[in-house]
């Protein structure tokens, strides 16, 4: 089994307030493997993109990593000094953000914050990175790439752009992407593109995918294993077609139910009654139980740690077999 | 926006419960005493205005003289130091200026009425803008037009320079009263016509967005006229921002007075202001007699300073984008 | 592009015409020009004569066109205090203010954008706070009060700088005057323009700051960051250049009103500049020299707006865009 590109354990991340400590993030543990694209869904709130930012080290006061591990093919990267961190950033792990408008600068060309983020991490020459930054272009799909590479951000549509950033991400060649709702802020039309594009891309270099979205279709679409998050823990986490076909966490099935499908016949969608509490008023034990139909005694005192099941890992009393052992 | 990560990383979107309007008042209040008190410095900052305040309502009552009545002023004892130095008299605290007033005495006077014509004048200007914008913005079309024009053109000025056109104007056109009687109101005026752009433009726009709210529209199919429903209806949903704007204002306004009278187009030295003083000391500070200078200027800048942190503080707390 | 510009020249010229109209009102309404050109004693029909001989029985409109006429050609008329033409009153006294102000705006910049970016920067180290409370002073102190402290501390006190007036000056070409090209000119400049830039410089350092906050808070900076540049890259590269770009616009505007400040710091330091001169005529009611500064300020103004109309457009990419489709 080869070494993971990413591993996290028992990742923990707090918000220090003045109304006291939120748990963004509470004991969330995964791997990526090279080449694989693990899909991170869940509702706004859920901790998505928290754990997004505390892999890349993006965690700023008044939030913090407050235990677990993060480790990058091996090495520790969570207690590393900012400098260290920096290098990290760009060169090891690179990051694709949701809206393409807000995330180049707008006084700068395309070329010049390519170039730019080249030569910070490869030891090139002015127009050997230049050179690159056309190359990187004509991958991700930017017609007529020596031209464009002068142009401004706005000079581009908003599809053209999140290539850019794609481009942007990639360019020091990182083990690992992580992909923060890439599609959420483009054309329905143009979503699909820019996935395969991803994909495709990561795939040639073998590189690990994080794909954070609260968009089910595309990680049916896209990803090798999917993490299902919720109140800042991880409900389920296994290979894409068996968590969406077969769900066994009771809020991964309401999640999967509640996917419009336009095959077979649905009069309605499936709802989830309630919603997601808030991190300041978290319900002791499993964070799911008090919209849950299946909940049962156990399920509000004790908090249900990751059982293995059906080959992927579920966080529910429900399936503790030794639980039912006993029962029966 | 991608959720989460902010600069100071915010705790993601539920942290705060969202409070029912009801309930915001009170919320507001207690956010805005809470930070208050939080704030020393602010503390220390409404403390000295209000002692300040009060000692300029009272002033009649506190001063031991009367420097704007003739008959209290001592020529003999012109330019006396201050008490506790050589020379000093027991009878003037702070000394006395160039015609013999006593600069404890002038300094209360000179505090009341420079607070006086700071209220009045930004009360003024409150009032012109408040009208122009309110009208601007609900009738609209050629009126709003040429309002705007005015105040883009005025906006071209800084105040001051309003502040003495008008000033010389005004005065100019009263030419038969003697610039004694007249400089009270006028430097109202001249404040009242210098700074009402602002409040102006804050008015129109809330204004619009108010018009075409159904409440608005209601009462136009009722029948009430525009300028009931402007004074009724919209004027009381729009005046938030404005008292901010007063708040900070009233500091600019005293400034812009006290230059005035520095420059000697204000309040002329028989009724001084803390300007006057300071311009009537400002010819003795060579000579040694530093005091005419030093203690009302130490008095207005400890004014302006309080009302501006005051003010700051205000901003600040009533800014939703820093909560 | 030229669209935009010729746009941006009506527009200008019409604030002008405003101000030309109320500068000419105040001429018609406020004092009357014919008691001043002639003694208490004339007769009715000399008055009348001149009256006529000065055109103040045309209509309105025609009165208006002429003064706008000349006001074009630089004749503003004649001082009422002085019976001299105002334009060379005014011309001679210009060099000295706008030294003054030259200076001045310099001052505020330099020393205000570095201090408002390491505010911005660093904002809880102690220096930051002092920078603060500098500028909170900065902006509650009357120039006036900054003046007279100055004055006491360095001049009278220390006896460092002269305490009034330019000092000696060189007359460049046939009508400017210079004070840069002696020790004792640059030396009486400097009190004087830290005090006319003090206010300026505070709201520069605060706007920088505001504005520098703001933008190390948007998406591209993040992305930035997540890309791994260097710090100094981050600041310095990107954050600072976003910021520089709409200060420059309200800076600009901020030099038209120096100018007009220039009136109480050229009091307070006996500066034989235009300021002065408004001043006097404001007290003394002379009409010809208000409207003159009137309209020589507003043109100042105007001239420096459109001056940094285009500037943004130069600097912003994306205004050339929208320049174009004009």
């Amino acid at each position: 089994m080869t070494q993971p590109v990413l591993s996290v354990r028992d990742l923990k991340v707090e918000f220090v307030t003045r109304r006291g400590v939120l748990k963004a993030i509470d004991g969330v543990s995964f791997d990526i493997a090279p080449g694989e694209v693990l899909g991170v869904v869940g509702e706004s709130g859920a901790g998505k993109s928290v754990t997004g930012a505390a892999v890349i080290g993006l965690i700023e006061p008044p939030g913090r990593i407050a235990g677990g591990e993060i480790r990058l093919k091996g090495e520790r990267i969570d207690n590393l000094p900012p400098e260290a961190m920096r290098r990290i950033r760009g060169k090891r792990i690179g990051m694709i953000f949701q809206d393409p408008l807000t995330s180049l600068n707008p006084l700068y060309t395309v070329g010049e914050q390519l170039v730019e983020t080249i030569r910070t991490h490869l030891p090139l020459s002015a127009g050997q990175a230049r050179r690159r930054a056309i190359d990187l272009l004509a991958e991700v799909g930017i017609p007529a790439p020596e031209r464009r590479i002068d142009g401004y951000p706005h000079e581009f549509s908003g599809g053209m752009r999140q290539r850019v950033v794609i481009a942007l991400a990639l360019c020091a060649e990182p083990e690992l992407v992580i992909a923060d709702e890439p599609t959420t802020a483009l054309d329905v039309s143009v979503q699909a593109q820019i996935i395969t594009l991803i994909k495709r891309l990561c795939a040639e270099r073998g590189t690990a995918v994080m794909l954070v979205t609260h968009d089910m279709g595309v990680i049916a679409e896209t990803a090798d294993r999917v993490a299902v998050m919720y109140s800042g823990r991880i409900a389920e986490i296994g290979p894409v077609r068996d968590v969406v076909k077969r769900p066994l966490h009771p809020y991964a099935v309401g999640l999967m139910g509640a996917i419009p499908s336009l095959e077979g016949q649905a009069d309605r969608l499936v709802q989830i009654r309630g919603s997601m509490p808030r991190l300041s008023a978290i319900p002791p034990g499993c964070a799911f139980h008090p919209r849950c139909e299946r909940a049962f005694a156990r399920c509000s005192v004790e908090r249900p740690s990751p059982l293995d099941r059906d080959g992927r890992k579920v966080a529910c009393h429900l399936y503790d077999e030794a639980q039912a052992e006993a029962a029966s | 926006m991608s959720d989460a990560m902010q600069d100071r990383t915010e705790p993601p979107a539920q942290a705060e419960a969202a409070p029912a309007p009801g309930w915001f008042a009170r919320m507001m209040d207690h956010d805005l005493m809470a930070s208050f008190l939080a704030s020393r410095v602010t503390v220390l900052a409404a403390v000295v205005t209000l002692v300040l305040v009060v000692l300029a309502l009272f002033a009649p009552l506190i001063a031991p003289y009367n420097p704007f009545d003739p008959a209290e002023v001592f020529l003999i004892d012109s330019l006396t130091p201050p008490r506790w130095q050589a020379g000093g008299d027991p009878r003037f605290l702070l000394g006395t200026d160039d015609q013999g007033r006593d600069l404890f005495s002038a300094i209360l006077y000179g505090l009341r009425v420079s607070l006086i014509i700071g209220v009045l004048g930004v009360m003024m200007a409150a009032a012109i803008g408040i009208t122009l914008g309110l009208v601007a913005g609900y009738v609209g079309g050629r009126v709003d037009a040429v309002i705007m024009r005015i105040a883009d053109v005025q906006l071209t000025f800084p105040a001051i320079l309003i502040a003495l056109l008008v000033d010389g104007v005004v005065h100019a056109l009263l030419k038969g009263a003697s610039r004694e009687d007249t400089a009270f109101g006028v430097l109202v005026v001249s404040i009242g016509l210098s700074f009402w752009v602002q409040y102006a433009r804050t008015v129109r726009g809330s204004t619009l967005v108010e018009k075409h709210k159904d409440y608005i529209q209601a009462a136009r199919l009722v029948g009430l006229s525009p300028v009931v429903i402007m004074a009724r209806h919209v004027l009381p949903n729009v005046i938030g921002p404005v008292l901010v704007i007063l708040t900070i204002n009233l500091g600019l306004a005293v400034i812009t007075e006290a230059t005035l009278s520095f420059l000697g187009v204000g309040l002329p030295p028989t009724q001084p202001s803390l300007g006057t003083l300071i311009r009537i000391g400002n010819d003795y500070l060579f000579s040694g007699e530093w005091w005419i200078v030093a203690f009302p200027g130490l008095t207005l800048a400890a004014l302006v300073l309080a009302v501006n942190l005051l003010g700051d503080w205000l901003r600040d707390a009533l800014n939703p984008k820093l909560r | 592009m030229l669209a935009f510009i010729i746009r941006r020249l009506v527009q200008s010229i019409g604030v002008l015409l405003a101000v030309a109209f109320i500068a000419f009102a105040m001429f018609r309404f406020v004092g009357d020009p014919v008691n001043q050109i002639v003694s208490i004693e004339a007769s009715p029909e000399e008055r009348a004569q001149i009256r006529e001989s000065l055109g103040l029985n045309d209509p309105f409109v025609v009165q208006f066109a002429r003064y706008v006429g000349r006001a074009a050609q630089l004749d503003f008329g004649i001082s009422y205090q002085f019976r001299q033409p105002v334009t060379k009153l005014l011309g001679e006294r210009m060099p000295a203010t706008l030294e003054l102000a030259f200076v001045s705006a310099v001052f505020a910049l330099v020393v205000g954008i570095p201090m408002g970016v390491y505010t911005a920067l660093r904002r809880d180290s102690w220096l930051a706070k002092l920078f603060q409370a500098v500028s909170l002073v900065g902006v509650s102190l009357p120039t006036f009060l900054i003046g007279i402290l100055l004055i006491y501390v360095f001049a009278v006190t220390l006896g460092w700088l002269p305490s009034f007036g330019r000092g000696e000056v060189v007359r460049i070409g046939d009508w400017w005057t210079t004070g840069f090209l002696t020790a004792s000119g640059l030396r009486a400049l400097i009190l004087p323009s830290i005090t006319l830039g003090m206010f300026q410089m505070t709201l520069i350092m605060r706007l920088v700051r505001a504005e520098m906050l703001e933008v190390l808070r948007t998406d591209y900076i993040k992305f930035a960051r997540a890309r791994g540049l260097t710090r100094r890259a981050i600041n310095f590269g990107h954050a600072l250049k976003n910021t520089l770009v709409p200060v420059i616009t309200i800076t600009g505007l901020q030099l038209g009103s120096i100018i007009a400040f220039a009136i109480i710091t050229e009091t307070v330091f006996q500066w034989p500049g235009m300021g002065v001169l408004f001043l006097q005529a404001v007290q003394n009611v002379d009409i010809p020299i208000m409207a003159a500064y009137l309209l020589l300020i507003a043109f100042l103004f105007v001239v420096i707006n459109l001056a940094v109309d285009l500037l943004y457009a130069v600097v912003d990419p994306r205004l050339k865009v929208s320049v174009r489709a004009a």
